[in-house]
């Protein structure tokens, strides 16, 4: 047996390298990111209680008066409306979709790489071109939508002056971005069930819709929270569709298209207000944490997930279903 | 088994007649993995043509004249793209090259630092323990559901402080680090790497630094790459801070194409040339990533 030694140097070192290496590891990241990060957003919220004042750089304490403010003005019960409208036209359409082509890609299909990333194609293009490219379809003389919808005889659509129309074109340019990602996404879930559910199901004489509904969707929950929540989130924020939708930039003449962060961009570097741009991005959030707790409740009681939860239904189902092929193939001997 | 014993248990409990399993069995017992019909490959090919048309189409109006958009759609180019690309490059008030040159560095640097910051807290909080740890990573988490919004009053102010609006340090530096990216590099390295592998290099006497380069590097080789081209894909798209921040001296991409459309009359086919230049880099990283950029997204959300 050794000597017990006194406890190296060497040794000491490998101590603290175990105990303080972590937080060596973690320290760029927080650095950076307690300095653009959290920092701006705490003083983000001490600058919406002042007036602030560009010239002196530094604001007069003013209570709530900058939530006032923008609470009374009717321009942001209108950016809010907007919001809303373009934000639900552009979620559920593109929520619905996401699942249908992730079911058809679900199929076991051939070339499904080259299918997967077809519909991937729009992810890369930047939401700005992306705006540019739909704001000249959906011109309101004689753009290509409108020409389209002559050869069927519907009349022209004022794309950029009725406030649905111009809700409908920035919905569609979120929707043709977005709605490959959501799929793909959605197809990671689909991929993940267990495919003996879907052949004990079909044992069980259950049709491929009852099949969707009772399996796929139930199995797809968490994911679906997951997209709503970051959709809701991307949603509300929306800017850049609306801000290339003219060449104006402003929403449109009566603010038909104004979104709460094209009014928070132009109280902040229109007006250069800086303590109402502040107000307004705290306003933001609040609603953002708001819709996406909603969306988180709805769809946890939408969404059932009963029947195939249990342990034993899976057994009982799988077992059900290699006897019942047994049978069968026994059956036409 | 022959026809005439009881069924299984099973199949009693789940309610099966025994005949009817067999009616509908011996006719169609469809498992899912068998091919799809004709209708299946049409859906995919509108959702294709919906995907590539927007572009087809930008191409096709940014290759004609400014009368184009007007007439009726012509499904064939015209013959004007070199000379709208060559006025969306020389337009003095958009300032293509710098635009371009900045879109490529910028978003160069942010997903190299976020790969490089991600991967080291990755590593920490998934294979390294220490106090604090755990709700930290929840509390970054967290932050992920903060819009940018939040930030960017402060930050201008900030930014303004140092004289630097206008410069691209200012884009650069906020997106250093990334709250997703941490937890992209946390999940994946959590069970990329088995504990066993780190205990064996401790007890071997390498060094924590030796065992994150050894072990850790290694292993996130891949998801660090995934990391790498959706933050470049998403710095190269951002719009909304750049646009504040930046002047029109020395724009990105977006904001050099929000500027092609901010006159009174505009030229679309001028605009759409210029769409078709800052999209065309892009394409081409996807026709080398794509297959990466759609694994990652499905691997992503497996664990999201």
């Amino acid at each position: 047996m050794r000597p017990p030694r006194v406890i190296s140097f060497s040794q000491k070192l490998s101590k603290w390298d175990l105990k303080f290496s972590p937080y060596l590891y973690i320290s760029p990241f927080f650095l950076m990111f307690a300095v653009v990060g959290l920092f701006p957003i705490a003083y983000t919220a001490v600058i919406s209680f002042m007036d602030w004042d560009l010239v002196r750089n530094s604001g007069e304490f003013v209570g709530f008066d900058q939530y006032i403010w923008i609470l009374t003005q009717p321009h942001f019960w209108t950016a809010l409306r907007n919001t809303f409208s373009i934000f639900v036209l552009s979620s559920v359409p593109q929520l619905i979709l996401a699942i249908f082509i992730a079911a058809v890609l679900d199929r076991n299909i051939r070339a499904k790489t080259f299918w997967r990333m077809a519909v991937l194609v729009p992810y890369v293009v930047a939401p700005v071109a992306v705006g540019l490219i739909f704001n000249a379809m959906f011109a309101d003389k004689s753009g290509l939508i409108n020409s389209w919808l002559e050869v069927i005889g519907i009349s022209e659509i004022p794309w950029h002056v009725e406030p649905f129309w111009s809700h409908v074109a920035i919905a569609t340019m979120v929707n043709y971005r977005w709605v490959g990602y959501n799929a793909l996404i959605l197809l990671a879930a689909m991929q993940a069930v267990n495919r003996d559910y879907y052949e004990a199901a079909t044992v069980d004489g259950a049709g491929p819709i009852r099949q969707f509904f009772s399996i796929t969707m139930p199995s797809l929950k968490p994911t679906l929270i997951f997209v709503i929540i970051t959709s809701t989130i991307g949603g509300l924020q929306i800017f850049d569709e609306p801000r290339v939708f003219d060449q104006f930039g402003r929403g449109g003449a009566g603010q038909q298209w104004l979104t709460i962060t094209l009014y928070l961009y132009d109280i902040g570097w229109g007006q250069w207000n800086f303590g109402r741009a502040a107000a307004m991005a705290w306003i933001l959030f609040i609603i953002i944490l708001g819709i996406g707790l909603i969306n988180l409740l709805v769809t946890r009681t939408v969404v059932r997930d009963e029947g195939m939860r249990s342990e034993l239904g899976k057994r009982q189902q799988k077992r059900a279903a290699r006897a019942a092929k047994k049978q069968v193939k026994e059956s036409q001997r | 088994m022959s026809i005439g014993t009881p069924p299984p248990l099973a199949i009693v409990e789940s309610g099966i007649p025994n005949a009817a399993a067999r009616r509908r069995g011996a006719k169609t017992i469809r498992i899912r993995g068998s091919r799809p019909g004709i209708w299946a490959y049409a859906t995919l090919g509108v959702v294709f043509l919906s995907a590539v048309f927007p572009l087809y189409w930008s191409f096709v109006i940014g290759s004609g004249d400014s009368t184009t958009l007007r007439g009726d759609f012509p499904w064939i180019p015209g013959g004007n793209f070199i000379s709208n690309a060559i006025s969306v490059m020389t337009n003095p008030a958009v300032n293509f090259w710098p635009a371009l040159w900045n879109s490529i560095y910028s978003s160069f640097i942010i997903a190299a630092a976020v790969v490089i910051t991600s991967t080291l807290a990755g590593w920490a909080f998934a294979k390294l323990r220490f106090l604090g740890g755990p709700a930290l990573l929840v509390f970054v988490v967290a932050t992920m559901a903060v819009p940018q919004q939040l930030g960017v009053v402060p930050l201008y102010i900030l930014f303004a402080d140092l004289g630097w609006t206008g410069e691209i340090g200012a884009i650069i530096i906020p997106a250093l680090t990334s709250a997703f990216g941490v937890f992209w590099m946390t999940q994946y390295l959590q069970q990329a790497v088995p504990d066993e592998l780190i205990e064996a290099a401790r007890v071997d006497g390498a060094s924590m630094i030796r065992t994150f380069w050894t072990v850790g590097v290694t292993a996130a080789r891949p998801a660090a790459a995934m990391l790498f081209l959706f933050t470049f894909v998403g710095a190269w798209n951002n719009f909304f801070w750049p646009f504040i921040v930046l002047d029109r001296q020395n724009p990105t991409l977006p904001v050099a194409l929000s500027l092609l459309q901010s006159n009174y009359f505009v030229d679309y086919s001028v605009v759409l040339a210029g769409v078709v230049l800052a999209t065309i880099p892009l394409l081409l990283l996807f026709i080398f990533a794509g297959k990466q950029l759609v694994s990652g997204i499905m691997a992503g959300a497996v664990k999201g």
